[in-house]
């Protein structure tokens, strides 16, 4: 442990930290442009110099040198400032004085730096270098010549995304950073780069030119378009979504959000329902037209009333939140309905026990664990950000990753062991290789998708996995390795609440649709239910209630259209993968007429003569917590028990495990609406696989 | 005796005529006020007048929409909203500003990083209804190509002073 003094303060270290990770400890800071503290350090900017008495009478670069015993550092010498202001002198040098039609304006770490160590004139005289602009996708825009190299975008995506894309060309004078054929980048982490650029050199493409940074109203929130739920930062100008940007939260997210959370958001100001609609007319001559929110309202409240409980069903979508499925649950419960799920992806999870259907060990775990196995999942499009740290893991400590499922694109060396239960079967029985590694490791992690559930013998392959999971004992002490990973956002916080089948009599997702279709379901309510075809899964007879924020799946179905807020328009709880219960805050106002999911319900069952028991959010949180005390506590994860395998659980089909989404862009009503997304998915292919452009 | 005195000024209207002596010699001094809409007084290249959004020779008009002046201003009357132009280049959609908010400070044409915004030499803008005086990027543009030989000249006239 290597003592050293900062600027006269005392402090002790661990051996290999840096200077500037100790003066960041102390508070102290050093301006950094190349030095990253997720990246590996290049120690190229040279604008972190310091003075380290004792040492060669030169100044050091603190990004590279480590603590060393005795040092005496300090930051802020004459000598270190005329150090610092040479080095600014050298990056303006061919740095354009273009500012203000820059998008990193108001940003900007070298404009911030120029303001404490730049000169008021150059003594440039020669001619600056312009650099030719390179084109790397949808979502990144470069203006090359304003570059500094300071090769943050090289290590993120050779680190982080993936992918060596970006690489120096030239040396010296004409050294420039780009991909070495004309490319896009081959990462869904790309918009990071735009936060890591110090500069203007990277800049957001569809934010090109239209907001400053001083303009903006910050909002702290959750995205919801993974089931990640990973932390973000709505910008707001007026009543406009302008921009995301991430948060940081170490267990979720670190610093980093995938390309759809960010650039989705013009998909919020498309196709959006903003007024009730009703279908007026009989038979085909039927149309949706727009009415008041009391005429859709009645008009659902007559029909629920007017057909026998059990004749009415409830679904609850991909996008919802825990307090509206709340609201509807106790809506479903005062009409004395059984039929309620909100599996409506088909995956038929065990909910015996919470620990069967949440990411156990936590996301951040995965850089624990010694091997790591995935059953039916396409972790690169299920959820960006657990890749990324399946990738962090591999970088880390090389560890061992092994697929049972359908063979899919990683950015890290994936065995593949089959793609069917059977190869699961064989998995278990398995002496050597990957099975052997897995037996022996400390902490082995089991992820499973979606993939695996959402298939007629879900049930018998949740099976088979608990038997994988005691045979393997990934539930150990201290370690609990058995993990689902979701594509949903509301999906575990729906599960949380039990919306699903109510006793023996409660239809499940299957048998509600098919219920609709024959004739046994008269009044289907879709609560933001748009990740199938519903119209053609639904009879013509069958009264559909529509309740949401986009013109998507749902709504072409409906009956009614109750238009709902999107989720930066409510305060909301979102339960994540992990069962972190996270809340997502209002950041602008619903559009139209639009209204917050929860109300809408509360006004409808207030009509169909059921009073629930609140009248304002905070209301109905208590009585929810009261219920269900597992969101009294945000931002934690309650360690949660995976039960033991049933003995009867169907049989086992031998069908291979198929991932369903194909395209990782274009997954929920928002981003379907987005031209950003429907951009990135032509660049990246419709089956989400990079193409190479140049070809 | 200054009762006496009194006396005399009054019979003598000594008052009376030191006012008309004075009148009669400003009759014939040079005349200081002007015939107001027919004449005008001189007004400094400074003067902060309407506001006028310049282009260069070329026709193209030189906001940026780097949103200086919006930042800047302290009654917050201007308003701008931009994006990328056909060519790629960064344009405002939107420049307006509220005259009945601007307090002529004239730190908008301050911020001006490219001289675009600047407030003109015209003072005679006043309008018969308040909605008038809310100046879009047309009537602005408009401003400028009327005002800008006096704008140029008054430029020039200031530079060296800066």
């Amino acid at each position: 442990m290597p003592k050293l003094t900062i600027d006269g303060i005392e402090l002790e270290v661990e051996p290999g930290t840096s200077i500037i990770q100790a003066a960041e400890m102390l508070g102290i800071e050093i301006p950094r442009f190349c030095y990253h503290d997720r990246l590996s350090v290049a120690a190229n900017c040279r604008m972190c110099l310091v003075e380290v008495k004792g040492g060669p009478p030169k100044p050091v670069a603190s990004c590279a040198m480590a603590c060393g015993e005795g040092m005496e550092v300090v930051t802020n010498s004459d000598m270190v400032h005329k150090a610092r202001k040479g080095v600014m002198e050298f990056l303006l040098i061919n740095h354009p004085l273009d500012c203000p039609i820059c998008d990193q304006g108001g940003e900007c770490d070298l404009q911030d730096q120029a303001m404490a160590y730049g000169y008021d004139r150059t003594r440039y005289r020669e001619t600056k270098r312009s650099v030719k602009d390179k084109e790397i996708g949808p979502i990144v825009k470069t203006v090359m010549t304003r570059c500094i190299q300071c090769t943050r975008c090289i290590r993120f995506c050779s680190e982080i995304g993936g992918t060596d894309d970006l690489g120096l060309i030239n040396r010296g004078e004409d050294v420039e950073v780009g991909p070495f054929i004309e490319k896009n980048l081959a990462t869904e982490l790309s918009g990071n780069l735009v936060d890591l650029c110090p500069v203007g050199a990277l800049t957001a493409k569809p934010y090109a030119f239209t907001a400053r940074p001083w303009e903006l109203r910050k909002t702290e929130s959750i995205d919801v378009l993974d089931a990640v739920g990973s932390n973000i930062r709505i910008d707001v100008r007026g009543n406009e979504v302008m921009r995301v940007l991430p948060r940081l939260h170490e267990d979720v997210n670190e610093e980093w959000i995938s390309d759809k959370t960010r650039h989705a958001i013009d998909g919020l100001k498309k196709r959006r329902l903003d007024r009730p609609y009703l279908k007026s007319g009989k038979g085909k001559d039927a149309k949706l037209a727009e009415c008041t929110w009391d005429e859709a309202l009645k008009a659902v409240a007559e029909r629920l009333t007017g057909v026998k409980p059990t004749e009415i069903a409830a679904l609850a979508g991909d996008l919802v939140d825990a307090e509206s499925v709340y609201a509807l649950k106790l809506l479903m419960g005062g009409l004395k309905s059984p039929h309620m799920d909100c599996r409506v992806d088909g995956a038929l999870i065990d909910t015996s026990s919470r620990g069967n259907y949440i990411f156990n060990s936590g996301i951040a775990a995965i850089e624990d664990a010694d091997a790591i196995l995935l059953v039916g999942v396409d972790p690169r499009k299920d959820a960006a950000m657990v890749n990324a740290r399946l990738r962090k893991a591999f970088v880390n400590k090389q560890v061992k990753i092994a697929l049972i499922g359908e063979p899919v694109d990683l950015n890290y060396p994936v065995e593949t062991l089959g793609d069917t239960p059977q190869d699961v079967e064989a998995f278990i029985a398995a002496k050597d290789g990957f099975a052997k590694i897995f037996r022996d490791a400390k902490k082995p992690m089991m992820i499973v998708g979606m993939a695996a559930f959402q298939r007629d013998d879900g049930a018998a392959v949740f099976a088979l996995l608990q038997q994988l999971a005691e045979s393997f004992a990934l539930v150990r002490e201290g370690w609990n390795g058995f993990n689902v990973l979701h594509q949903a956002a509301g999906r575990v916080g729906a599960l949380d609440l039990g919306f699903l089948p109510q006793g023996k009599d409660g239809k499940d997702f299957h048998a509600i649709l098919d219920g609709a279709r024959k004739g046994a379901i008269k009044a289907l309510f879709l609560h933001g239910v748009d990740c199938f075809d519903v119209r053609q899964m639904v009879g013509k007879d069958c009264f559909v209630v529509y309740q949401g924020h986009h013109g998507d799946a749902g709504a072409h179905a409906a009956d009614v259209i109750l238009p709902a807020a999107a989720y930066t328009e409510k305060d909301a709880y979102y339960v994540n993968t992990e069962g972190r219960v996270q809340m997502a805050r209002k950041a602008v106002a619903p559009l139209g007429d639009a209204r917050e999911d929860w109300k809408i319900i509360r006004a409808l069952g207030r009509l169909v003569g059921i009073e629930m028991p609140f009248n304002d959010l905070s209301e109905l949180r208590t009585a929810m917590v009261k219920e269900y005390p597992v969101f009294g506590a945000l931002d934690v994860v309650c360690p949660a028990p995976v039960s033991k395998p049933a003995a009867k659980s169907g049989v086992l089909g031998d069908q291979a495990f198929v991932n369903l989404i194909g395209n990782f862009y274009q997954t929920d009503p928002i981003s379907r609406a987005s031209a950003i997304m429907a951009e990135c998915a032509t660049t990246y292919g419709q089956d989400g696989a990079l193409e190479d452009a140049a070809e | 005796m200054s009762f006496l005195r009194q006396t005399a000024n009054a019979f003598l209207l000594t008052e009376l005529v030191a006012g008309m002596w004075l009148t009669l010699k400003y009759f014939f001094r040079p005349k200081v006020t002007i015939n107001y809409p027919y004449e005008k007084g001189p007004i400094s290249p400074r003067f902060r007048g309407e506001h006028a959004l310049r282009r260069y020779p070329n026709g193209e008009e030189r906001c940026i929409a780097c949103k200086l002046c919006e930042a800047i201003c302290p009654a917050q009357a201007i308003t701008i909203e931009a994006e990328p132009r056909e060519d790629g280049s960064r344009r405002t959609t939107r420049y307006d500003i509220d005259m009945t908010k601007c307090i002529y400070c004239g730190l908008c044409q301050e911020a001006c990083p490219v001289d675009a915004i600047v407030e003109g030499p015209n003072f005679e803008f006043a309008t018969e209804t308040r909605e008038e005086l809310f100046y879009n990027k047309d009537k602005l543009l408009e401003n400028g190509d009327k005002w800008e030989a006096q704008i140029a000249a008054n430029l020039v006239a200031d530079a060296p002073y800066r």
